[in-house]
């Protein structure tokens, strides 16, 4: 009976600070998909690609890889900048989205898998970091600091992002952009340049998101499809226009995947996400607390 | 007064926090021309939507030639006689001018119990719709080969093409010239000579007033005035909220 | 051309090209040839949701992974011939598409699009689960060396899947001449003004999610036996879903002969790069190939060929 405890409080536990730790993986996803209306489904591709990019200077150089990630910041930024500019031409202005736009980024996440594959080869790799190894024990109950940390800043950039949109004028500008261009235009802004700068901080978030998952385990080219399922499941279940809705929505999701890991085994872990986002979209497509 | 073919009562409906209509009350009787007009954003088009079920009203019933149609999906009240075309149009932009007329022809008027038409019978009716709307040099061609005012007339051809008992003009005269407009109310008469009972929705008065035998006026989603062009017209309420500008 | 026409024609073509084949005196051209006919019918199914009715499918994997399995769970309950197989593999594939349309078309096509993504994964760790036909470590289905009349196992089930390209593409072009050519037409250029001539749009999407699921399932029914042992990870491969949306959209999505060019290019193409390169670099060409042609070309090589010809004509 206390050794099910155990493992009870500790996968809870695990739960929460995975819960913690998804925000930021999917507040990506909330911008370009909850405001912008683009369904990124490369998004995980640009994550594992800043997992890939934090390993490399993490091995080379011993860099911590969250400093790494914030280093690359302006980098994805001009990326995901871009890769809207390319979007916008070829397919948003001629209304193609729907068939065209979805295959671009599905062919993106595809050959940046295979880019990876080709190079790093199908091998696990890991990062090195001082809080990587060391738990802080409660009495039964362990914080695997790999995961508290990145639990924390998760959090962090979660909130920046919130204070960003909802105070400063590019991002109330951002926040407006889906619901009325006319006025945008009105106030001076151009939707065209404030949706690109949307998408580039979607993007510049995924290098955080993956140097984060990195930290939390090994990391592998195919990671990358595993995590769509669980960004739009989360995105999905906490309601497409809701973004604290995310966050109920990945400590959900967090939970029962701990839950299914510890005591149904992880051969069944993929299909948590995928299934939860199935469910989901097949009983309560507005999510949790959405629109 | 001839039998009512629509009644809409009590409709609602809001979009999150803002009510676009509230509590509507309206009757159109068979055969006859209603003209409904009111300000931008005043719901107009929500109210045409919500009566064909492309959205659904929060409260309030809609019957259509005596059967309440609330629950039905756009396509089935549409094979039951209710045709509309859209303010800014729809057409199917992969398919030619001849064949956007031909899906309604295939799908609304040849699905009707009892109704087979040869396909020589649907060319043909595509032909004379294309006449009626003076677009058949266009008949080959491509909706984006087409003009403004051409895109507005495949519009309102198309919903033609359904055959209604009831058919719903939103706004498909903006942009025309004063004989172009001439020419569609004529045309519109006409069809309601042949027994099709039409509402239409403009902002052009000179049309309105030829057209309309009833005048209804909405206001940010609340009917202000149902009742003759003239009387309607001269009505304070209306000149205030609507003409006076 | 009316349909029976093309249909015999095409069975004509094909029975050319198969005893074409056999006066070629190599086994090989019979292994590399039934993976492009595969193809055809991959890229051909795809098409009829994604290209007619604008619909995207990113599963494929899946349904041609459930008439595999179907096929690895029939030859250890009760080994029926293949053709057999091949119907229940469409069955049950068919009726997966539906049951999922059904969950999901009432949504916008993004959302349809994520749910196919979803519903691969979710298979695939249903059937690694599932021991009775293998899970993770894999079924082998012992093939015969030969069968009466034909000669080389292998040589049957490149007629069969030779069978099933000619049933997959006049069911597309069948279908794109007739009156639910032009319902899927307009579901694709404007669902709410399709809804609105009277065409129900629920019940064509389903029709095309159902067809094109139970295509593909027909398609992936013999593949057990081609491949002699049948893995999660081979059945379920990325490369389906993959090749599925590259084939159609590089060869053109407005008719039955562009995914037909697609596949015949891509999956020839592939074959040669499999075996001079490597099968990686194979598939991201593939993958370079596809988000080219959707920024640069979105109409595929059929509309680059329009393009040229009306060019010409000026």
């Amino acid at each position: 009976m206390g050794l099910s405890f155990d493992l009870l409080i500790n996968a809870l536990i695990a739960g929460i600070l995975l819960g913690g730790i998804y925000p930021a993986v999917t507040i990506g996803v909330s911008i370009s998909f909850g405001i912008l209306d683009i369904v990124n489904i490369a998004h995980p591709a640009f994550i594992i690609l800043g997992s890939y990019i934090a390993y490399i200077v993490n091995t080379r150089l011993g860099i911590d890889p969250i400093v790494i990630s914030i280093a690359m910041l302006p980098v994805f930024y001009f990326l995901g900048a871009g890769v809207y500019q390319v979007y916008y031409e070829s397919f948003e202005r001629r209304g193609q989205e729907a068939l065209r736009g979805l295959s671009f980024f599905f062919g993106l996440l595809f050959v940046t898998e295979v880019m990876l594959i080709l190079v790093f080869g199908v091998d696990y790799r890991y990062v090195e970091a001082p809080y990587i190894g060391p738990s802080w024990r409660l009495g039964v109950m362990d914080f695997p600091l790999r995961m508290l940390v990145p639990c924390v800043v998760a959090l962090a950039l979660f909130a920046a992002l919130e204070l960003f949109l909802s105070y400063t004028f590019v991002g109330r500008a951002i926040s407006a952009v889906a619901q009325d261009q006319l006025a945008l235009r009105l106030m001076g802004a151009s939707p065209i340049r404030i949706k690109r700068i949307a998408f580039g901080i979607s993007i510049a978030t995924a290098a955080v998101a993956g140097a984060l998952l990195i930290i939390i385990q090994p990391v592998e080219p195919s990671v990358g499809r595993e995590y769509i399922g669980r960004v739009f499941a989360i995105c999905v279940l906490g309601g497409l226009g809701s973004r604290p809705g995310t966050v109920i929505a990945a400590m959900l999701l967090g939970i029962i995947e701990s839950f299914t890991a510890t005591f149904y085994g992880p051969s069944w872990a993929p299909a948590v996400a995928f299934g939860v986002l199935l469910l989901t979209l097949a009983f309560r497509p507005a999510g949790l607390l959405g629109r | 007064m001839a039998r009512p073919l629509l009644e809409v009562t009590g409709l609602s409906k809001r979009f999150g926090g803002f009510v676009a209509l509230d509590g509507i009350d309206l009757t159109v009787a068979e055969g006859e021309r209603v003209g409904l007009i009111g300000p931008n954003g005043s719901g107009k088009s929500t109210l045409v939507n919500c009566i064909c079920g492309t959205l659904a009203n929060e409260s309030g019933t809609v019957r259509f030639d005596g059967e309440a149609v609330d629950g039905l999906l756009t396509h089935e009240r549409t094979r039951r006689g209710m045709a509309r075309s859209f303010q800014l149009p729809r057409p199917f932009a992969t398919l030619t001018v001849a064949d956007n007329l031909r899906v309604p022809l295939l799908y609304t008027v040849n699905a009707r119990p009892g109704v087979a038409l040869s396909p020589a019978a649907l060319d043909a009716r595509c032909a004379e719709l294309l006449q009626l709307v003076a677009l058949a040099d266009k008949a080959a061609q491509l909706p984006r080969d087409l003009t403004q005012v051409e895109m507005r007339k495949l519009e309102l051809a198309r919903a033609m093409a359904a055959e209604p008992k009831l058919l719903i003009a939103d706004e498909s005269m903006a942009g025309l010239s004063q004989s172009e407009v001439d020419d569609i109310v004529t045309l519109l008469i006409r069809l309601n000579e042949r027994g099709i009972t039409i509402v239409l929705i403009e902002h052009i008065m000179r049309a309105v007033m030829r057209f309309s035998q009833r005048l209804i006026v909405l206001v940010s989603g609340k009917k202000i005035a149902d009742g003759r062009p003239e009387a309607v017209i001269r009505d304070p309420e209306v000149e205030r909220a609507y003409l006076g500008q | 051309m009316r349909t029976r026409v093309f249909l015999l024609i095409s069975i004509a073509v094909a029975a050319v090209v198969f005893f074409g084949a056999r006066t070629v005196n190599n086994d090989y051209v019979f292994f590399a040839g039934y993976t492009v006919l595969q193809f055809i019918v991959l890229a051909t199914a795809w098409n009829i949701l994604g290209g007619y009715t604008g619909y995207v499918n990113f599963g494929s994997a899946a349904f041609f992974a459930l008439g595999a399995y179907a096929t690895v769970f029939f030859h250890k309950f009760y080994p029926l011939p293949i053709p057999l197989l091949i119907v229940v593999g469409a069955v049950v594939s068919g009726i997966v598409g539906l049951g999922m349309g059904y969950l999901t078309l009432r949504l916008r096509g993004a959302f349809f699009a994520i749910a196919t993504l979803a519903l691969a994964v979710v298979l695939q760790t249903l059937v690694v689960n599932w021991d009775y036909v293998g899970g993770s470590r894999g079924a082998y289905i012992i093939r015969p060396n030969d069968i009466a009349v034909i000669g080389p196992y292998i040589q049957y089930l490149f007629l069969l899947m030779l069978a099933l390209v000619v049933i997959a593409l006049t069911i597309a072009r069948g279908i794109e001449r007739s009156q639910l050519g032009y319902g899927f037409a307009t579901i694709r250029d404007d669902e709410l003004a399709a809804e609105a001539s009277g065409v129900p749009t629920l019940r064509l999407k389903l029709v095309a999610t159902t067809l094109s699921g139970a295509l593909m399932g027909m398609a992936g029914a013999p593949f057990p036996y081609y491949i002699g042992y049948l893995q999660p990870s081979s059945a379920f491969g990325l490369e389906y879903a993959v090749n599925s949306i590259a084939m159609p959209m590089i060869g053109g999505t407005t008719s039955w002969v562009g995914p037909l060019i697609g596949a015949v290019l891509l999956g020839s193409l592939q074959q040669i790069a499999t075996v001079t390169i490597s099968s990686a670099v194979n598939l991201l060409i593939v993958g370079l190939l596809l988000v080219a042609f959707v920024i640069i070309a979105p109409n595929g090589i059929i509309g680059l060929v329009q393009g040229w010809t009306r060019g010409r004509a000026k």
